[in-house]
């Protein structure tokens, strides 16, 4: 889950980072009032989940009054990437002498936090990696011991020979992975750590992405959610417990397994028709499941056909092909069905499906096939 | 032989009780492998299957029926803990079937296997299978595989099956059929597995199944062409999922553009290793390259 920066810089400051005040507001007279609250000068931000912001005219300092209506006004509703802004952060802006990045991440490699730091802050970090990919520092960290002391030092000060500066970005690396680990992140990004005119470190933009593993344990995180931001048939779909992403093809797809329905899109796709979705079943054939995830497919006014792709293994095919018929019949779908099962008792299912309405089909490549033939392809 | 374990290896199931523990650890006891002993906090005494003896905790079934292996099947919050427990009791290879372990109790079990010499092959795994030992750590289907020489790696499940299944159909057996998991941090990852399959003298053929997120392949890619020389084929999943999108496994995500299946099929290609398009043509693909093909 991605979080906004408003409430990234929460979770930062709870850790100890040294994070300037701030708040959210969703209309201009609000943003006004945080702007009397803090003085003048203030940053406007959009809270946005897309990078970039500040190119696309989303994040604006203001000087005065009259800039903090202007821009809010004008950034309140901007489309930026595809979304829409519905808050601005508003808080002080600060001096900046000196600017770095911070950030972390869990590395698949060393298995490790991998903490990465850079003294081109302020910019795009991936820029950085493509273009001086020796400007980014990277030391995994040993979870056992957390970022020690030394290890936190030594990096800070081949980031600055300022002592005093060394000791508070050694400082904030540390509390960023306090934060990192106690909200179990899978990336948390200070960018930039900022030095002002006298010498005080700060962090001045905050990312965070959460773990979706990790959100059974932290219930608070919850509120924390924007339903905003998220694609309305993405929700029906977490909240059904289905893996689901929205594509815009035309037919719609439900398989048992990730990897299965990844390889599923990519045959649509070799036989020149287009995927409307990701979604991967899991292992039951319960036909409540299957009603949820035909609905929400469903909701896809594009889609024309669907496609079941399911290898059974060592679920039983004709339990599966049972589910599908219950939950089809109890659904008033106009559009054709295709079903591919394989595995422990694939006969029966087929003979099953064969007194409805639904089209059999023996392999996932015959399955695409027919599916693209319903549709004109 | 085969990779990890033999038909003798002793193995235990924590979580043996559960639904789909109890499912899965008949079904690996009707494919032929050796569980020793059952673990399910409370259940200590009791038998599975009324022939399994059941304990309290992984020490204790240790102690008593020597388990070498663990397989797990217990729930998302108490998986990293059950991992814990099975190497602090001595088992040296444990295979997490569970999904959704939190990325950060990964990280931190690592170093905990690593001083001990444990093997860990998950989690968000479906475990692995050795025809030709009867040996079946997991939930992968006993009835597509068959004892021969190529050996299998993926990231996924299902599809795993449907590539497997075509091998079997073709002739092709296998020594070991693993899938390694699809989470960004895995017990044992592509290269580890690799070095295993490099190390067993009966694999002549390997066949990998990959997908999008991180650079396992590439780095897989770099492995084989520097040290190994049997035929290797490979499938790569996911060449039309978006960018920034989670596809299902918690390791899926192309991001900051970079572990796409493109990236993945010219770093393989490079190496010399083919990429087939759909999964039906792994098995053509494989005998094409594989002049000694049984």
């Amino acid at each position: 889950m991605n979080i906004h920066e408003y409430q990234a810089k929460e979770i930062f400051r709870a850790a100890g980072l040294n994070v300037p005040p701030g708040r959210v507001a969703a209309t201009v007279s609000e943003a006004e009032a945080l702007a009397e609250e803090y003085g003048l000068p203030v940053m406007v931000k959009c809270q946005v989940l897309t990078g970039g912001r500040g190119k696309a005219g989303g994040v604006k300092f203001c000087d005065s009054m009259d800039d903090v209506r202007t821009h809010a006004g004008n950034i309140l509703g901007m489309d930026i990437k595809g979304h829409t802004v519905h808050k601005v952060l508003v808080t002080p802006a600060e001096t900046i002498a000196e600017e770095f990045y911070v950030g972390m991440l869990v590395d698949r490699n060393s298995r490790r936090v991998l903490l990465m730091c850079s003294a081109e802050g302020g910019v795009e970090i991936e820029q950085v990696a493509k273009d001086n990919p020796d400007a980014i520092l990277k030391y995994p960290i040993d979870p056992r011991y957390g970022l020690m002391d030394h290890e936190a030092m030594t990096i800070a000060m081949k980031m600055t020979t300022d002592v005093k500066k060394a000791r508070q970005l050694a400082y904030g690396m540390q509390r960023l992975y306090v934060a990192f680990t106690h909200a179990d992140a899978s990336l948390a990004e200070i960018n930039p750590y900022i030095f002002t005119d006298e010498g005080v470190g700060k962090a001045i933009d905050a990312k965070m992405n959460l773990d979706d593993n990790a959100l059974f344990r932290h219930s608070d995180f919850e509120a924390l959610r924007d339903l905003d931001e998220e694609d309305a048939s993405e929700r029906a779909a977490r909240e059904a417990d289905l893996s689901f992403v929205k594509l815009d093809g035309n037919v719609g797809c439900l398989v048992n397994g990730a990897g299965l329905a990844m390889a599923t899109m990519d045959l649509v796709a070799y036989y020149g028709g287009m995927p409307a979705n990701f979604l991967d079943i899991g292992g039951s054939s319960n036909p409540d499941k299957v009603v949820n995830a035909l609905d929400i497919i469903l909701r896809d006014p594009n889609v024309e056909v669907i496609l079941f792709n399911i290898f059974g293994g060592i679920t039983r095919c004709d339990d599966v092909a049972k589910g599908i018929i219950a939950a089809t019949e109890r659904m008033d779908i106009k559009v054709p069905i295709v079903v591919r099962l394989t595995g422990t008792n694939e006969a029966e299912a087929r003979e099953l499906l064969a007194e409805t309405d639904l089209v059999p089909a023996a392999t996932m490549d015959e399955a695409v096939q027919k599916a693209l033939a319903s549709v004109g392809k | 032989m085969a990779i990890f374990c033999r038909a003798e290896t002793k193995i235990l199931v924590q979580g043996i009780t559960g639904r789909d523990g109890g499912f899965h650890s008949k079904s690996m006891l009707d494919y032929g492998t050796n569980i020793v002993a059952g673990v399910t906090p409370g259940r200590g005494g009791q038998t599975f299957e009324s022939k399994v003896p059941i304990f309290d905790n992984v020490a204790d079934a240790v102690a008593e029926t020597g388990a070498e292996a663990s397989v797990i099947f217990v729930p998302p919050a108490g998986a990293a803990g059950a991992v814990f427990e099975a190497a602090a009791a001595g088992c040296k290879l444990v295979v997490c079937i569970t999904e959704g372990v939190p990325t950060i109790d990964m990280v931190k079990i690592m170093p905990y296997l690593e001083e001990r010499g444990v093997r860990l092959v998950g989690p968000n795994c479906p475990g692995f299978i050795n025809p030709g030992q009867k040996a079946k750590l997991g939930i992968m289907p006993g009835n597509i595989v068959a004892p021969g020489p190529v050996g299998l790696i993926s990231r996924s499940g299902t599809l795993t099956y449907e590539v497997v299944d075509a091998l079997t159909k073709a002739g092709l057996g296998q020594t070991t059929c693993l899938g390694i998991g699809g989470d960004p941090v895995i017990g044992t990852n592509f290269m580890e597995a690799l070095m295993a399959f490099h190390a067993d003298k009966e694999t002549k053929a390997l066949v990998m199944i990959g997908e999008i997120g991180g650079d396992a392949e590439e780095r897989a890619a770099d492995y084989i062409k520097s040290n190994m020389n049997i035929p290797v084929v490979s499938f790569i999943a996911g060449r039309t999922a978006p960018p920034g999108k989670r596809m299902g496994h918690a390791g899926a995500i192309v991001t900051g553009g970079t572990g796409t299946a493109a990236d993945k099929k010219a770093a393989l290609e490079a190496a010399g290793i083919p990429v087939a398009d759909r999964p039906v043509d792994v098995v053509p693909l494989l005998k094409e390259i594989w002049k000694e093909a049984p």
